[in-house]
């Protein structure tokens, strides 16, 4: 039986839907990210799922308990805010400390979990600083802390990362999942960055106005998006619509200048169309031969990890690419041949 | 970069505040042979002078009366060459001045007190909840500084010959509570306006009680501006004088009605020495309130 | 995340407001009220304030020459404070905000901290400074001019209105100096505008709000002043609030005394009006709400 589950959840401002029916089962244990751009609904759910907004229509349940009218500060659900909210006239330890002195924890008991938390976060030296005189990264910890401290049956996470730097970001993305493996506690966290979702989360829940549009973990998703949306908004792709020719011998998609790309068409229709997801790194470059595709680097981009090409062809501009491997790079406004293996282009329905 | 140019941060919460005001006390002393070459740069040497004349012409009035509260003559002079102390002394055998001294003090701690009561609960709801009536509220019981105090002055007298309260420190100190309430209800909305509203939720969200997080969390994050506008009402109460002339009666004259009463019969150098004192009085109460909020922020207000 | 749901009840912002509202009743709304019904009273020179409506003090207030004469008397001093604050305050406050770091602040509390000063030691300061032994005049006489009396006439009363008043001028230019982008004055003079014409083209269409608003609050509180005419006007020049402190205080006229007082009000809110209307009409448009 999944531990939090969303029924038919909807919010409305009058006539505008900002959640329409998201129905969503949460493991014990799961790290589940609601990803999306702004305006899609997934801080709406964070909010309802905390209390803090009230739901026009559906029912939430948090361990067979159903939680849908309970005011924000009967749930006991962990809360970590983008601004990170700390108390800025309490130390950090007053700070990891009230949700305990809300549950009439004894001081003694409450020291001891305090400490705990703190080194589990690594702020055991800062615990007599105030919040303005912690970095940003610090801060986080300490808003992770107090939320984590009272053992929470979820712990929900506001878009933690955006207010950090690239390079803090990065190593935080990493903290959180370490800390969350350690102590198990069930996490919903929003954001919109695409590759920090996939890069924690055990399922990922993509939004788009007001509406969840996939729900599958990180892999799947990336390689089978539903939507052509999705696919450019869960990592690159290049788009090319067609339509589908099923025949005898297989299926294929017949490209806007005619050409044919022999394609699983899976349950699309003769005669449908459709527009074929091909991601950059499954492109490579390759010598002349029958069935590649010829073509004309515009644009070269360099990366650190990574070249980037912008290949003009009879396809249209197609993104290319390839991984720094120390080997030269391709010159811009050379000419060169690209191919793909059968199984890694996609099909979605068309973006209407 | 002109420096004047802050950027973003308008509102700083309350603890960002304290911890400003000693920085900008430090970088001040270390700035300042910089800045001197530097006002010079930026404005012209006749903007210079003409600043140095207003700067003047604001202290002027305020240091004669402090250096002639020091004269030993009997006549009002500057004491060039001698300083005495014996004014000082004639203002605290002065009885009546005295007495209207202890007056002022009694009436402006009450009155600020029971202003910042007030203000509260009213700044809450105007800062926080829409109602129907909010805006004529708040116009309310911001009028006393539109309504000149003149006019609140003789208003009063009428309310007060109604009620028989002429003689009553009481209905004195009701009077100055509502000329001073306009100050505390300014800064208790603007620092719920800089309050983080999500420090409150997240209260919330740690199982906290309405009125505890009204209690541990909002309060103490008020406090700074609750404690300024106690201190600005303070001092607007303890400095009153034109409604203070019609509604005061020999037992409950304050200070600043009987500094006038005696200025307008016979003027000798004890008035300097009690207009030294108040000036006095009044930069303690400058420097505790900078202290606590930001003097210039209190003084330009939160527009 | 954004606002917290509202589980208090519809009433917590009556409940609140209500200690306040009823204070303010009483000792507000209520005298004014009452001070209204007076000056309607008669008011007979043996028997006192007598019951029944006339129109009789306002009459007077309005017809006799005598308080026509003190309330332009009040108009034009305190019109030409407002003037005088305007000239020195705006220059000045701009000044400041050029200023550097520390000055700045130190400077805008000089000019500030005067207002927590009660304003009988501020007028007894200057009478002590115009005075006929005065250091003005002392000046006066080493630069040979000879002595000026300055003391009971406009002249103190309005060098002490300006004393007084310039930090109300300054507030709101400055506020309104504060939100002026310095990069905007930079981008004019990128464009070889001279330093004059952005000044009068950039920075004084902007900080036209500040002024206006300045001068409504100078205006107003220049007219009803009491302690700088009492102490620096002298018996013989009376302005609007000496007036209608003889009527209550000495003729004891309050119907008298209470019509001018509203006079003055009405007058005050007028004026206090028809600057908001155009504060509305001409800079929400352009500049948007502020």
């Amino acid at each position: 039986m999944s531990f939090l589950i969303l029924e038919g959840v909807s919010k409305y401002y009058g006539d505008f839907g900002a959640l329409i029916d998201m129905n969503l089962s949460v493991e014990r244990g799961e790290f589940i990210s609601l990803l999306g751009p702004s305006g899609c609904g997934k801080t709406t759910t964070l909010q309802a799922i905390a209390g803090l907004t009230p739901v026009t229509r559906g029912r939430m349940t948090l361990d067979g308990r159903d939680i849908t009218h309970l005011p924000v500060n009967q749930r006991g659900l962990g809360i970590v805010f983008q601004s990170y909210a700390l108390f800025p006239h309490m130390t950090v330890a007053e700070n990891v400390s009230f949700g305990l002195e809300m549950r009439k924890m004894p001081k003694h008991e409450r020291d001891t979990q305090i400490a705990q938390m703190l080194k589990l976060v690594h702020l055991d030296a800062h615990a007599q600083r105030y919040p303005r005189e912690l970095s940003g990264g610090q801060r986080q910890r300490v808003a992770i802390a107090r939320a984590l401290v009272i053992a929470p049956p979820v712990l929900l996470l506001d878009e933690p990362l955006s207010n950090l730097d690239a390079k803090l970001r990065e190593e935080m993305q990493f903290e959180l999942r370490r800390i969350q493996r350690k102590v198990g506690t069930t996490t919903i966290m929003v954001t919109h960055d695409q590759a920090e979702a996939l890069s924690i989360s055990d399922r990922v829940v993509v939004m788009e106005a007001g509406r969840a549009t996939q729900i599958d973990a990180p892999y799947r998703l990336y390689e089978h998006p539903k939507t052509e949306f999705i696919s450019g908004f869960v990592g690159k792709t290049n788009l090319l619509p067609g339509r589908v020719s099923r025949s005898a011998s297989g299926s294929a998609v017949v490209l806007a200048q005619g050409q044919r790309l022999t394609v699983d068409a899976g349950e699309f229709a003769d005669g449908a169309s459709v527009t074929v997801c091909l991601r950059p790194e499954k492109l490579f470059f390759t010598e002349a031969a029958n069935g590649t595709l010829a073509g004309h680097i515009e644009e070269r981009f360099f990366l650190g990890s990574q070249w980037l090409y912008r290949v003009s062809s009879d396809l249209g501009e197609l993104e290319l690419s390839c991984a720094n491997d120390g080997s030269a790079p391709v010159e811009e406004h050379a000419s060169v041949h690209l191919a793909w293996a059968d199984d890694v282009a996609r099909l979605v329905a068309p973006q209407p | 970069m002109p420096s004047g140019w802050a950027g973003h941060d308008d509102n700083p919460s309350s603890d960002e505040y304290i911890g400003r005001s000693l920085e900008g006390t430090r970088a001040g002393l270390g700035a300042a042979r910089r800045s001197a070459r530097s006002i010079m740069r930026r404005t012209g040497p006749i903007a210079m002078v003409f600043h140095a004349c207003v700067t003047v012409f604001m202290l002027a009035p305020l240091v004669i009366v402090c250096l002639v509260a020091f004269t030993p003559e009997n006549t009002l002079s500057v004491p060039w060459k001698s300083f005495s102390l014996r004014w000082f002394h004639a203002v605290f055998e002065h009885s009546d001045l005295m007495q209207s001294f202890w007056n002022s003090l009694g009436v402006a701690t009450l009155a600020a007190t029971l202003a910042v009561l007030f203000a509260v609960p009213a700044g809450i709801a105007i800062a926080r909840h829409e109602f129907p009536g909010r805006q004529a509220l708040n116009g309310l019981l911001l009028s006393p500084l539109i309504v000149p105090h003149l006019v609140l002055g003789v208003a009063m007298l009428r309310l007060f010959a109604l009620f028989g309260a002429r003689g009553s420190a009481l209905w004195l100190t009701l009077a100055h509570v509502v000329i001073i309430t306009p100050y505390a209800l300014r800064l208790v909305v603007a620092a719920l306006a800089g309050l983080d509203r999500s420090a409150e939720q997240a209260a919330l969200s740690l199982g906290a009680s309405h009125w505890t997080v009204f209690r541990r969390i909002t309060l103490p994050l008020m406090l700074p501006g609750i404690t300024g506008g106690w201190m600005l009402a303070f001092i607007n109460s303890f400095d009153e004088v034109t409604m203070s002339i019609f509604i005061t009666s020999p037992q409950t004259v304050t200070l600043p009605v009987r500094m006038y009463m005696i200025a307008t019969e016979s003027i000798d150098p004890m008035m300097a020495a009690v207009s030294a004192l108040m000036v006095a009085v009044t930069a303690v109460a400058m420097i505790v309130l900078d202290r606590l909020y930001g003097l210039d922020k209190i003084l330009v207000g939160q527009h | 995340m954004s606002k917290a749901t509202n589980t208090a009840s519809r009433w917590t912002p009556f409940a609140l407001s209500l200690p306040s509202l009823a204070l303010f009743a009483l000792m507000v709304l209520l005298p004014l009220a009452l001070t209204t019904l007076l000056s309607f009273q008669q008011y007979d020179q043996d028997k006192g304030v007598q019951s029944g409506f006339t129109l009789a003090s306002y009459a007077l207030v309005l017809g006799d020459s005598y308080y026509y004469e003190i309330f332009f008397r009040t108009g034009w001093i305190a019109a030409l404070t407002t003037l005088i604050c305007v000239l020195v305050g705006a220059p000045e406050a701009y000044i400041l905000s050029r200023m550097g770091k520390p000055w700045r602040s130190i400077f805008l509390l000089v000019i500030l901290a005067p207002l927590l000063v009660s304003v009988v030691v501020r007028a007894f300061g200057w009478s002590l400074l115009l005075g006929p032994n005065g250091i003005v005049n002392q000046v006066f006489q080493w630069l040979g001019i000879g002595q000026v009396k300055m003391l009971y006439t406009p002249t103190a009363v309005v060098v002490a209105l300006v004393h007084v008043m310039l930090p109300f001028m300054v507030i709101p230019v400055w506020t309104s100096l504060q939100k002026l982008d310095p990069m905007v004055e930079n981008a004019a003079l990128s464009l070889n505008a001279s330093q004059f014409t952005v000044m009068r083209r950039i920075v004084l269409p902007q900080i036209t709000p500040g002024l206006l608003s300045g001068s409504l609050i100078v205006f107003g509180l220049s007219a009803s002043a009491l302690a700088i005419p009492g102490l620096l006007g002298g018996r013989r020049l009376k302005m609007v609030a000496t007036l209608i402190y003889d009527e209550y205080l000495h003729e004891l006229n309050w119907p008298l005394g209470a019509a001018i007082a509203l006079a003055l009000l009405v007058i005050n809110l007028v004026v206090m009006l028809s600057y908001n209307a155009v504060l509305e009409g001409a800079y929400a448009k352009r500049m948007g709400r502020s």
